[in-house]
């Protein structure tokens, strides 16, 4: 008995050192796999660099994303290209106002319109498919056919409509993209609930007296944040993708702000006149952001969902 | 078979009402009537022309003649701007336009997607295969407001082949960009999606029992493999269907091809509320009717699909 428990100490030992008596968390086990994707990790790099940009390029520039410059204005297509000389080191606009400025503007409202669309359709998205997947019956009945409906609208013109009609302003953007952002969500959340909800632990909840309430907020949504993570950092680029669409249009944010899809659309309808650099600039941090997104999507999907254990 | 497409008719319908119950409900909370104008008009011709559009009736009755109208006539009623036309003739002007380019996108985007995807299936892990793997994923933000100007600048600018808007009753010059803008996201979606499901039903047993009895490649993938390996691309057809409607409007806007888009964006920054609403109304039926389709469609094909 002495020398076997010796044996197994010792065992013990070997294995603390190896790091395996260590107990790993799902979070730090999805952690350790995300930073094993190269794809995602260098996402998460440039797009934190975006973000500093986005919040930090004001500073270095003496022009702001109103201010025009009259020295070149009318003659931007010559004097506005991109130079260090006058300071405009992404060019003008075609109203000589600073493209350096007005990306790094643009860029915040085009991040913020993403996080705050995502956010909302987390939150209604999961408390709507939580509380429809766990009572089941008649109720989930009735708020899936609601979705249901809502879902085969084609949304945008519905979005369009709600512009025009109460006022082009990024609050009523805001409140659009929040009507039908938490569909898709909420029925990913619900099917995950109706899976949960016959688990041994929620029995166990139920068993000790735990109100229905409670048990959803407690138990089920903590069980579905992997999944909820996933689906948000899906959803960040469709609402950016929403949002361009919308500005491109002329429909979504007004001046003096601004954001990518509508630096887009102005570099866009410039093209033929050569200023080439007016749709780049934009068109660059756009394409480079939503890549970004889409990687670090997808490796939060490889290191959180259950399925491709 | 019939039970599951009347129920599914009963989904459609009130879908419809819905769209066009809320639609109308936001149209009458807009601040200021369709006269409201810089001049204030004199309160008896006011009152006339609310009488002449039958606008003085209460809210509920003009719902019901509005939808009464639509169902009975297909009359959307009169435009609020432009006192000669109806809603009908501007739809009527843009629809035939819209519709064309709109056959030729999704036709592309289908037949085009769906063959990258089997092949890239078939040659897994070839150079085809990173080629179709490369262009999906960079398709993914290559919306039709990015491709539009990006095109232009090549074919446009650069190369100097293709004129740079214009419809001039559709040439073939004047649709190749609009339908290259409007397909490609949509392609390079049903490339991945055909690619990842073909990939799964060629490692199916049945495959296998088929390689075993000694068929061909080309039996196998045309009479075993392909039906069952398109079911989720059926799927995805109603989404990108929408997606296409939607996109019109970018491509009506950046080409001027003159199509609904366009006619719906105008009519967005003029606030001519009856246009936008029948457009917003028609945009949804045809939504909500490809959808029925391709419910049904999917019933069919797999038998298993049933709500």
């Amino acid at each position: 008995m002495v020398f076997k428990s010796k044996k197994i100490a010792k065992m013990a030992d070997n294995m603390a050192a190896q790091g395996m008596g260590k107990s790993h968390s799902l979070w730090s086990d999805a952690r350790r796999r995300f930073f094993k994707n190269k794809a995602a990790v260098v996402s998460l790099i440039i797009l934190s660099l975006i973000i500093i940009f986005a919040f930090a390029a004001p500073y270095f520039t003496p022009w702001n994303n109103e201010e025009i410059d009259w020295a070149i204005l009318g003659s931007v297509a010559q004097d506005g290209k991109p130079s260090f000389t006058t300071k405009h080191y992404f060019g003008a606009d075609p109203l000589g106002r600073d493209l350096f400025a007005r990306v790094a503007q643009g860029s915040q409202i085009s991040l913020m319109v993403g996080i705050i669309g995502a956010g909302i359709a987390v939150i209604v998205g999961t408390l709507y498919g939580a509380i429809a997947g766990y009572f089941g019956g008649r109720l989930d009945n009735i708020m899936m056919r609601l979705v249901d409906i809502l879902m085969s609208i084609p949304y945008m013109f519905v979005l369009i409509l709600l512009l025009v009609v109460f006022g082009r302003s990024i609050e009523m953007l805001f409140v659009g993209l929040g009507l039908i952002s938490w569909l898709d969500m909420s029925r990913i959340v619900r099917g995950q609930t109706m899976v949960l909800r016959n688990k041994e632990f929620i029995e166990a909840a139920i068993a000790g007296g735990l109100n229905r309430f409670t048990i959803i907020t407690r138990h089920i949504i903590p069980n579905l944040l992997g999944i909820v993570i996933v689906y948000a950092s899906l959803l960040v680029p469709l609402m950016i993708l929403t949002e361009s669409f919308i500005s491109f249009l002329g429909l979504g944010v007004q001046e003096p702000n601004t954001s990518w899809g509508a630096l887009i659309s102005e570099g866009a309808g410039q093209v033929l006149y050569g200023t080439l650099w007016q749709l780049g600039f934009p068109l660059f941090f756009f394409v480079t952001a939503l890549f970004s997104f889409f990687f670090i999507g997808d490796g939060l999907r490889d290191a959180l969902d259950p399925k491709d254990r | 078979m019939f039970i599951f497409i009347l129920k599914r008719i009963g989904i459609a319908i009130p879908t419809l009402l819905v769209l066009i119950v809320f639609s109308f409900v936001i149209m009458k909370s807009a601040p200021g009537g369709p006269f409201t104008s810089e001049r204030p008009l004199p309160a008896q011709v006011l009152l006339n022309l609310e009488i002449k559009y039958g606008l003085d009736k209460p809210y509920h009755e003009q719902l019901i003649n509005y939808v009464v109208d639509i169902v009975t006539k297909f009359d959307f009623g009169p435009s609020f701007r432009y006192k000669d036309r109806s809603v009908n003739d501007i739809i009527a002007q843009g629809f035939p336009i819209t519709l064309t380019y709109g056959i030729w996108s999704f036709v592309l985007a289908v037949s085009v997607g769906v063959s990258l995807g089997i092949v890239a299936a078939i040659k897994h892990n070839s150079w085809i295969d990173y080629t179709a793997v490369g262009f999906s994923i960079s398709a993914q933000v290559l919306p039709n407001f990015v491709m539009a100007p990006i095109l232009v600048i090549i074919f446009t600018l650069t190369l100097g082949w293709l004129p740079g808007g214009g419809w001039n009753g559709g040439q073939w010059q004047y649709l190749v960009m609009p339908v290259i803008a409007l397909s490609t996201s949509y392609m390079a979606s049903i490339a991945r999606i055909t690619r990842s499901s073909m990939l799964e039903v060629l490692n199916s047993n049945f495959i296998r029992t088929a390689k075993a009895k000694g068929l061909s490649n080309t039996q196998i993938i045309f009479k075993h493999a392909l039906k069952p390996a398109l079911l989720p691309v059926i799927t995805y057809l109603g989404p990108a269907f929408v997606g296409m409607i939607t996109g019109s409007v970018v491509i009506d806007m950046y080409f001027s091809t003159g199509g609904i888009g366009q006619m719906f964006v105008s009519s967005a920054l003029n606030r001519d509320y009856s246009v936008i609403m029948g457009i917003t109304i028609l945009m949804g039926f045809l939504t909500i009717m490809f959808n029925l389709v391709v419910d049904i469609l999917y019933a069919w094909i797999d038998p298993k699909i049933r709500y």
